[in-house]
């Protein structure tokens, strides 16, 4: 009989009386790397469904805009744009920077590098704290007075730099920068926590290359965060100050609110662009880097043979990871920039499609001539390589000034960003989470309710996005509360409708993933030690004194009848 | 296997409780250098599984030099937004390109600010000095009739702090001199950069001043001299980081005026 893993939330007893530690201290305040990670999944759960939610509110409101909705009343412009700021706020920040990074990373870090903890563990339960304050903060922007903040998660300056400018603007928008501050000090602690157990911590023989690839996405994207937050930290503390203590680092002079003439002059608003965007750009690859390497290892584990290319994957991830910081412009390239600059930007955004081809053909070449075993995760892992190439695709076509300056704030550019992070990256977490939850509650999930889950999120994420790039070719521009007046965009009415009717779909499909989560953890069917047969340490252990023997992805072949070598050496 | 259960292998190991609480027990002296010669495991274990003093130490200044990337990177952005907007050029009203800016005068009291900061410097690293060498000359404390001599690292400690709390009065006096100058937050972006680039540090200094209360508060209640040795040494880089910083801070404030 294989041995079970232990569940989470194993500590130290306390010292003083050596019994156990009480429940706070074990399942609240607790300092091991796994309950920690799960306290980070859960956040980010509770963080996707608020943000689904504004977007169920945003959906019906382009359809029915004239709507009453329960509770809630008339969406009015204003208020839309709230939905836009925190809908977006939620998803990229606390559901896209925390699950894939802090939630599965903190749990399976130490587990696959062979480590029995992170290397600050005090650290890391502070982190997690902090940033469990920096979303409640969020949270608390809908219930002050003037609402949630309406400039977009991007907050470009003016509008967001004065703090009459419109409802939720004022105490709405400070609570906002006051919780992202928060977040980056938080993301900060953690991505220091997660370079150093990956130099320091590894098993004896866990050399840098027989790291499995999730390790190598989490430390790369550690980088990432390390030197995006800070900028994102300065530009939010001097947007601040220009709200509050009158300084002018984003206000121009000449601005009208309300009748009355704003005193600050020689602001550039330029300035919060270029800043926001250094932050903005990295984000995006630290949203996406962790899936692709659970990606790798996923389709490598169910197609039963080693990935495709390691070597090549990791320099791909370092690459994409440096390459990331040189192309913010390609944001701002309708913004009056340099078009020289705009030219540099474009030639390195295009530059970064190859690491990324490099990836995808990988991916491929991994699935190829494999024995597929198309389960949930498998099927969620396929699911994202193929969304990544959807998404991806128009990424070069945005990338080049000409096109992009009919195609910026138009729904091309809602399709593009949600194909590749609101869907391949949030595939990724699905699959991870199909993947890792023998490992973590000890049973396997529903495979039948798992597969309807990725069918119906599948084909509707393709029915919900795909349209949307016929709407921004088409020239309908994002951000807007309501065209209906405009009789080009009127026309492209019952497009809005087909999208909304597939996201509804979606998000209801989302249900069976909540019911399938939380009744197999209570409820589902026993799982052996190693019910995927993978190769790595967090499935199969190092003993005692051993040492890591192989690289991650050994498959194939005949051991003792298995398929599979495990790191640690046994079978 | 239920929840809550844990499997043999997984708990950890004893001896590792201990970094967090001071020993309340006599028995032997807590004054004791763990020795550094247990070669061949890669985790740098001891026997007894603790971390060895070199490892720790290794660990905990590898995180900090991460965490100065990370500050590094806030006045990077801070820095190169204030460069940047020296040269930029707006359309004002009447159609003439006009440059924002008024030239900053730095009171010399800042360079008087900065020669406290480095003696700081100074005297911390003497005091980390004392007290390495104090550890490494614990384990003679186990032989009859020698006894350790009082520490010496905790005047040139406290010293450290009154210096660091001398150098932020001295800022918010520059401040005020400034302020009187004409030189506010306000309405003037060379004054706003300087004030939200000192402040940063400011506040970055500030919180390395509470670790070194911290580092004091230890030395004087006694707690591990390992600990103690590692919280110093940790933050007498992170001092010599500040200093630094401020050194770029002024010498960019002073030489692209």
């Amino acid at each position: 009989m294989t041995e079970l893993h232990a569940a989470h939330g194993s500590s130290a007893p306390s010292i003083v009386t050596d019994k156990p530690a009480g429940f706070l201290r074990r399942y609240v305040f607790s300092c091991d790397h796994k309950t920690i990670g799960l306290q980070y999944f859960f956040l980010a759960l509770a963080a996707a469904l608020v943000g689904i939610f504004l977007s169920l509110l945003m959906r019906i409101h382009i359809v029915w805009p004239t709507a009453t909705i329960f509770g809630i009343g008339r969406i009015t412009p204003e208020s839309y744009l709230g939905l836009v700021t925190m809908h977006g706020t939620f998803m990229v920040f606390f559901v896209l920077t925390l699950a894939p990074q802090n939630a599965f990373g903190n749990y399976f870090l130490p587990l696959q590098i062979g480590a029995k903890r992170m290397a600050f563990p005090w650290l890391n339960m502070v982190a997690f704290w902090l940033a469990l304050v920096s979303f409640l903060i969020m949270l608390a922007a809908f219930f002050v007075q003037g609402g949630a903040p309406i400039s977009g998660w991007t907050h470009y300056a003016p509008l967001s730099a004065i703090a009459s400018a419109g409802p939720g603007q004022g105490l709405g928008l400070d609570l906002w920068l006051v919780s992202i501050a928060v977040f980056c000090v938080a993301s900060g602690i953690a991505a220091v926590n997660f370079i150093v157990t990956t130099i320091k911590l590894r098993a004896p023989g866990m050399t840098w290359m027989r790291l499995p690839l999730p390790c190598w996405a989490w430390f790369v994207t550690a980088f990432l965060i390390l030197s995006a937050f800070s900028v994102l930290l300065a530009a939010a503390v001097m947007l601040f100050m220009d709200r509050h203590y009158g300084t002018s680092f984003f206000e121009p002079s000449g601005l009208m609110i309300a009748g009355q003439m704003i005193q600050h002059q020689g602001g550039s608003p330029l300035l919060w662009q270029h800043l926001f965007w250094f932050f903005g750009h990295p984000e995006v690859y630290i949203a996406i880097l962790p899936g692709m390497g659970v990606t790798s290892h996923l389709l490598s584990t169910f197609a039963r043979k080693p990935v495709f290319g390691y070597r090549a994957m990791v320099y791909a991830t370092i690459a994409i990871g440096v390459l990331g910081f040189g192309i913010w412009g390609h944001h701002m390239f309708t913004s009056g920039m340099n078009p020289h600059a705009a030219f540099a930007f474009s030639n390195l955004t295009l530059a970064i499609g190859v690491p990324s081809a490099v990836k995808m053909f990988n991916w491929l070449g991994t699935l190829w001539g494999g024995r597929l075993r198309f389960t949930t995760p498998m099927l969620f892992s396929i699911g994202f390589v193929s969304l990544f190439i959807t998404g991806g695709l128009t990424g070069p076509i945005l990338a080049q000034p000409v096109l992009d300056s009919y195609l910026h704030d138009t729904y091309f550019v809602v399709a593009h960003f949600h194909l590749i992070m609101g869907m391949a990256a949030v595939f990724a977490i699905f699959a991870a989470t199909y993947f890792w939850f023998p490992r973590i509650f000890n049973r396997m999930m529903s495979e039948k309710l798992g597969r309807t889950h990725f069918w119906l999120s599948f084909l509707g994420a393709y029915a919900t996005f795909v349209p949307m790039h016929l709407l921004g070719m088409a020239g309908h521009p994002r951000r807007y509360s309501q065209l209906t007046e405009v009789n080009y965009v009127y026309k492209l009415a019952p497009l809005q409708m087909f999208i909304s009717i597939a996201a509804f779909v979606t998000m209801s499909a989302q249900v069976l993933f909540l019911v399938n989560l939380f009744w197999s953890i209570f409820r589902g069917k026993a799982s052996t030690q190693n019910p995927w047969e993978a190769t790595t340490l967090e499935w199969e252990p190092l003993q005692e004194g051993n040492p890591v023997q192989h690289g991650a992805y050994e498959f194939g072949g005949d051991y003792n009848g298995k398929d599979f070598q495990p790191q640690s050496g046994l079978l | 296997m239920r929840w809550g259960d844990k499997p043999k292998g997984t708990e950890l190991p004893d001896s590792a409780r201990e970094e967090r609480e001071p020993r309340l027990s006599g028995g032997g002296t807590n004054d004791r250098f763990p020795s550094d010669d247990h070669g061949g495991d890669d985790s740098g274990h001891n026997e007894d599984g603790r971390l060895s003093y070199r490892d720790r130490l290794m660990r905990w200044r590898l995180g900090l030099g991460l965490s100065m990337i990370s500050i590094l990177m806030l006045f990077i952005a801070l820095s190169s937004a204030y460069m940047i907007r020296q040269h930029t050029v707006i359309q004002s009203g009447n159609g003439h390109g006009v440059i924002y800016w008024q030239k900053l005068h730095l009171p010399t009291l800042l360079i008087f600010n900065t020669i406290l900061l480095l003696i700081s410097s100074v005297t911390l690293e003497i005091a980390r000095r004392q007290l390495l060498r104090r550890g490494l000359l614990a384990p003679l404390a186990d032989i009859p009739g020698i006894q350790q001599e009082n520490s010496r690292s905790l005047p040139w400690l406290a010293i450290t702090v009154i210096l660091a709390i001398g150098f932020l009065v001295g800022q918010a006096t520059a401040w005020n001199m400034l302020q009187q100058e004409g030189m506010f937050v306000v309405g003037n972006t060379s004054g706003s950069f300087f004030y939200v680039l000192a402040g940063t540090h400011a506040i970055h200094l500030s919180i390395g001043i509470l670790v070194l209360l911290y580092a004091l508060s230890s030395e004087m209640f006694s707690w591990k001299l390992e600990t103690r040795c590692l919280v110093v040494d940790v933050t007498s880089w992170y001092w010599h980081f500040m200093a630094v910083l401020w050194i770029y801070v002024y010498a960019i404030m002073h030489f692209s005026r």
